[in-house]
């Protein structure tokens, strides 16, 4: 059994607050011991809400963020930002697309110059011909027909830049494909083509995704396995039937409950039962479950000891105190 | 709907034909730089060449003894000084101007997209030369290395680059945190190329309608250095010299201020009509 | 129930100027409010769905023109004066917009806020106005509401901050609220809350204009829904029937495309071709016969008019069966 194409362990993250020459006494701790797998062709979602971590753990990965303390392993090497050389042949295999689908392309750049520089910088394809032909390939195969390589980012719609961003980041054929919100910036109708097109492209080359998203719906379409983030902590991980399913972690019910369905019967009475409280998060304390202060199984222990996360079955990770009682209740 | 794309330049220079004002000064500066090169041979003078046929060393402007903007008071002709002088002028704004663009550009930029302690200790060292004395500094150097023109454009663009670094490092900031901006660090090219090919060209609209509002400054300035006596040398004059010369005859003899603060101004003019066009057109945030 | 409408609008009309020509962002819409009702306006980028209401309120921007007619309890809104338009802006009709963030005014306390729009009209005294913005904080379940008076926006969250958003919109009793897109900002443990806050109100005999593009807010608390597609109504239907049988074409692709959190699921979603048109393209016939998959020849010639029952209506020169039968 080969190595998990991409393995976080651990991983820490801290920010300091406050600038200047007193650098901070507070930390911002954005991500607390968080591990990850992406095994190869699979596709894992990473569900949170705002605050959760879940754009610093993209970034971290991706090397734009350093981490404080932990370890990100690419195919087994422990990713170390002086290998230039390894450092180069892991970008060639993992790839991003970002939220912001106009602010993701060189606006003085056209859509053929992005998607060239990716090809340049991470296969060296230089000669022009080549490059010509490969950057049609790859706009044609996120469903832009030749024309659109000489235009301007401004003169797309959202849904195009977003198609020019995919096949930038497809172009060299990763093996892992990070979407971070992708698809949170476009209008409903345009979210199902990208949707389709990420799926498709994905089922086509075999490729890995790490799919970012505050959208449940969405993970439960593309992921095979999702996992939720609070507050800088994986609560639970599982397979995507068992998540939606059969939740395990106070936090994933109401989140799940939260979202409304398209549907009136439906919708309503979930609309009755909404009781997450809404603090303020108070980001920089460390007793205990962070969810404790919002939930409604919250117990004295709760407050003073992190929980673990704890098998609770095939794939299916928790960390609660109380899951098991709240498995037998349901 | 695919016809080859409009590039932003392309828009701009759209916008940029829309505004009158703009577009007619881009032309009379195009003519007074025409004129500046081409006019001096229209006339029989030279440039110090002193007519000793004159009643009076100073003689007003006539047709008739080919003196078309008159004399100064030493007798040389005012028509060949008044288009030499801005020859001089604009060179000396040009090259100030670029001077203060490549050193400001490359400085802002690195330091906006460096951030942290790199940009701390960059910028810090801008707001030190900020402090001391421009004047100071500029005498020095005349006295220590004379007063070519070499020198002044150089000293003039040494400090003028401190505002455009400020600028630019502000843009850069800016820039630093779109997105596009990581997509490059994630294709793995490394920070030179980034600021080059990312960074740089994303500036260069504010760069540019910067660069056209400092030239009149820096026109303004040589003349002020000219009219302290520490501008350009003899032979050679600038519109500064000439608007200080005049501005000392201007109750005897008002023709010798009149046509070098003439041309003056209009320069001044366009080049600020000019800067704000550009700064309009440029901006993309406009409807093309 | 036969009351009058609180809102009604017929034949508006929204054009920007653009170098191209001009931009109709609302082409010819006609609808009613009721009193007591939530109508739920659907639409994505480009539909109008905003513009419209903005333009009742006459906050429409500076190069835009709107013709037409829209009449709050009577009285015409095109077409007044500021000062007109302010002496009904807060005490009939009130706007809730989407950025929670800034929807405060940062340098001013909560309790100023709320009572700034009392007490500059002169209709309440500091502190019977004062005690009217703790009623409003109560109202939409702020925790602590007496200290939240003398705190500063950024104190508060921003599933917070659009509560009291909400409570200054209501501040003055108004007997519409306007909310545009008010949770699309917020995360979705928090918009249940916030819905459910406008849900109260509702209860509580508030007409609200829910505008949104998210099916399952719609779900959750619309009477009515009306759903627009550049410029245009093109449906109108009582909330349980326009989702159990849609008569658009593009609301059935619309409910068609939206992934869902349960039920069953296929390898794609049906997602819908090609993209709105821009408000400055001109089409002839119906907006979204190059999208539809219904379309004939008649929906590329000709733009289908407006068909109406007692409950329903659709604009579509073949509306769907089961939505429409007929």
């Amino acid at each position: 059994m080969s190595a998990p194409l991409l393995e976080v362990s651990g991983l820490d993250v801290d920010f300091a607050l406050g600038r200047g020459w007193s650098r901070a006494r507070r930390l911002l701790h954005a991500l607390r011991g968080v591990d990850l797998e992406v095994p190869d062709g699979r596709s894992v979602g990473i569900v949170g809400e705002s605050g959760c971590g879940k754009s610093t753990l993209a970034r971290t990965i991706l090397g734009l963020q350093a981490p404080t303390r932990g370890a990100i392993r690419w195919r087994g090497w422990t990713v170390d930002p002086a290998d230039r050389s390894r450092m180069r042949s892991m970008r060639r295999e993992l790839q991003v697309v970002f939220q912001d689908p106009f602010g993701s392309l060189d606006p003085r750049m056209t859509a053929g110059d992005s998607v060239a520089e990716a090809l340049e910088a991470l296969e060296g394809v230089t000669e022009a011909k080549a490059r010509v032909h490969r950057v049609a390939a790859a706009l044609d195969e996120v469903g832009l027909d030749a024309g659109f390589a000489d235009r301007y980012p401004h003169e797309l719609s959202g849904g195009q830049c977003q198609r020019v961003a995919i096949a930038r980041a497809t172009v060299v054929r990763p093996r892992l494909l990070i979407c971070d919100e992708a698809v949170s910036a476009l209008d409903v109708s345009v979210q199902a083509q990208i949707v389709n097109l990420l799926g498709d492209l994905l089922r086509r080359h075999g490729t890995a995704l790490l799919f970012i998203s505050h959208n449940l719906a969405v993970v439960r379409h593309l992921c095979d396995e999702v996992v939720v983030l609070y507050l800088g902590r994986v609560v639970e991980r599982a397979p995507r039937e068992a998540l939606f399913a059969a939740a395990r972690h106070p936090y994933t019910r109401a989140l799940i409950a939260a979202v409304p369905q398209p549907d009136p019967r439906l919708a309503r009475p979930a609309l009755e039962h909404a009781d997450t409280p809404d603090t303020r998060p108070d980001a920089t304390t460390s007793t205990g479950c962070a969810f404790a202060p919002r939930c409604p199984l919250a117990i004295e222990r709760c407050s003073t000891e992190v929980p673990p996360l704890e098998s609770a079955g095939a794939g299916h990770a928790v960390a609660c105190h109380r899951w098991r009682e709240l498995a037998a209740g349901s | 709907m695919s016809e080859r794309g409009r590039g932003l330049w392309g828009d701009a220079s759209r916008r940029l034909r829309r505004n009158r004002a703009a577009v007619a000064s881009l032309a009379v500066l195009g003519l007074l730089v025409i004129a500046s090169l081409v006019a001096p041979a229209l006339s029989r003078f030279a440039l110090d060449e002193v007519d000793w046929s004159l009643a009076t060393l100073a003689s007003p402007p006539s047709f008739a003894n080919g003196h078309w903007f008159g004399t100064d008071s030493n007798g040389r002709d005012l028509f060949v000084r008044v288009w030499a002088g801005t020859q001089v002028s604009l060179l000396v704004a040009l090259l100030a101007t670029a001077v203060s663009l490549v050193i400001g550009v490359a400085w802002g930029a690195t330091a906006g997209y460096l951030g942290g302690r790199v940009d701390d200790w960059m910028m810090r060292f801008v707001d030190v030369l900020y402090a001391l004395p421009y004047m100071f500094f500029v005498i020095i150097l005349t006295v220590a290395f004379g007063r070519s023109l070499f020198l002044i454009f150089l000293a003039i663009g040494a400090v003028g680059w401190l505002t455009m670094a400020r600028i630019v490092r502000g843009q850069a900031l800016a820039l630093r945190r779109q997105p596009f901006v990581d997509a490059a660090i994630t294709l793995g090219l490394p920070a030179r190329r980034i600021i080059a090919r990312h960074i740089v060209p994303n500036v260069a609209g504010t760069v540019i309608v910067y660069a056209t509002l400092t030239v009149p400054q820096v026109i303004l300035f040589e003349s002020f250095l000219s009219f302290l006596g520490l501008g350009v040398q003899e032979p050679l004059t600038s519109l500064g010299r000439l608007v200080a010369e005049g501005a000392a005859e201007m109750e005897s003899a008002p023709w010798q201020l009149l046509a070098p603060s003439a041309v003056l101004a209009t320069i001044l003019l366009c080049l600020n009509f000019l800067g704000d066009g550009l700064r309009d057109a440029l901006d993309p945030r406009q409807r093309p | 129930m036969s009351a009058a409408p609180l809102l009604t609008v017929r034949d508006l009309r929204v054009e920007f100027d653009t170098p191209e020509g001009a931009a109709r962002a609302v082409s010819g819409v006609s609808l009613d409010v009721m009193p007591g009702e939530c109508l739920a306006v659907v639409g994505e980028s480009g539909s109008g769905k905003s513009q419209l209401f903005l333009a009742c309120l006459g906050l429409t921007a500076g190069n835009g023109r709107v013709s037409g007619s829209a009449r709050l309890l009577g009285q015409e809104l095109v077409g007044l004066t500021e000062r007109q338009l302010n002496a009904c802006r807060g005490t009939q009709v009130a706007m809730v917009f989407q950025d929670p963030m800034n929807a405060l005014t940062p340098h001013l306390r909560i309790g100023r806020q709320l009572t700034e729009g009392l007490t500059d009209r002169g209709l309440l005294d500091v502190s019977a106005a004062r005690r009217r913005a703790l009623e409003a904080l109560i109202a939409v379940g702020l925790p602590d509401p007496e200290s939240r008076l003398d705190q500063y926006p950024h104190e508060l969250s921003g599933g917070q901050r659009q509560r009291v958003a909400i409570a200054m919109a209501l501040v003055c009793g108004p007997s519409l609220l306007v909310a545009d897109e008010p949770t699309t900002a917020l995360d979705v443990t928090v918009q249940a809350q916030v819905l459910r806050v406008l849900r109260q109100s509702r209860e509580r005999g508030l007409s609200i204009v829910m505008i949104t593009h998210d099916l399952g807010v719609v779900a959750g608390l619309a009477d009515r829904v009306a759903v627009m597609y550049a410029g245009r109504v093109v449906e109108m239907a009582p909330a349980q029937e326009l989702f159990d049988a849609p008569a658009h074409p593009y609301t059935a692709a619309l409910l068609a495309s939206v992934p869902r959190i349960a039920g069953a699921q296929s390898d794609r979603l049906a997602a819908i071709d090609g993209q709105p048109p821009r408000p400055q393209d001109r089409l002839p016939g119906c907006r979204f016969a190059p999208r539809c998959l219904q379309a004939r020849d008649v929906c590329r010639a000709v733009e289908p008019e407006t068909m109406t029952t007692d409950a329903r209506a659709v604009a579509c020169h073949a509306p769907l069966r089961q939505g429409w039968p007929s």
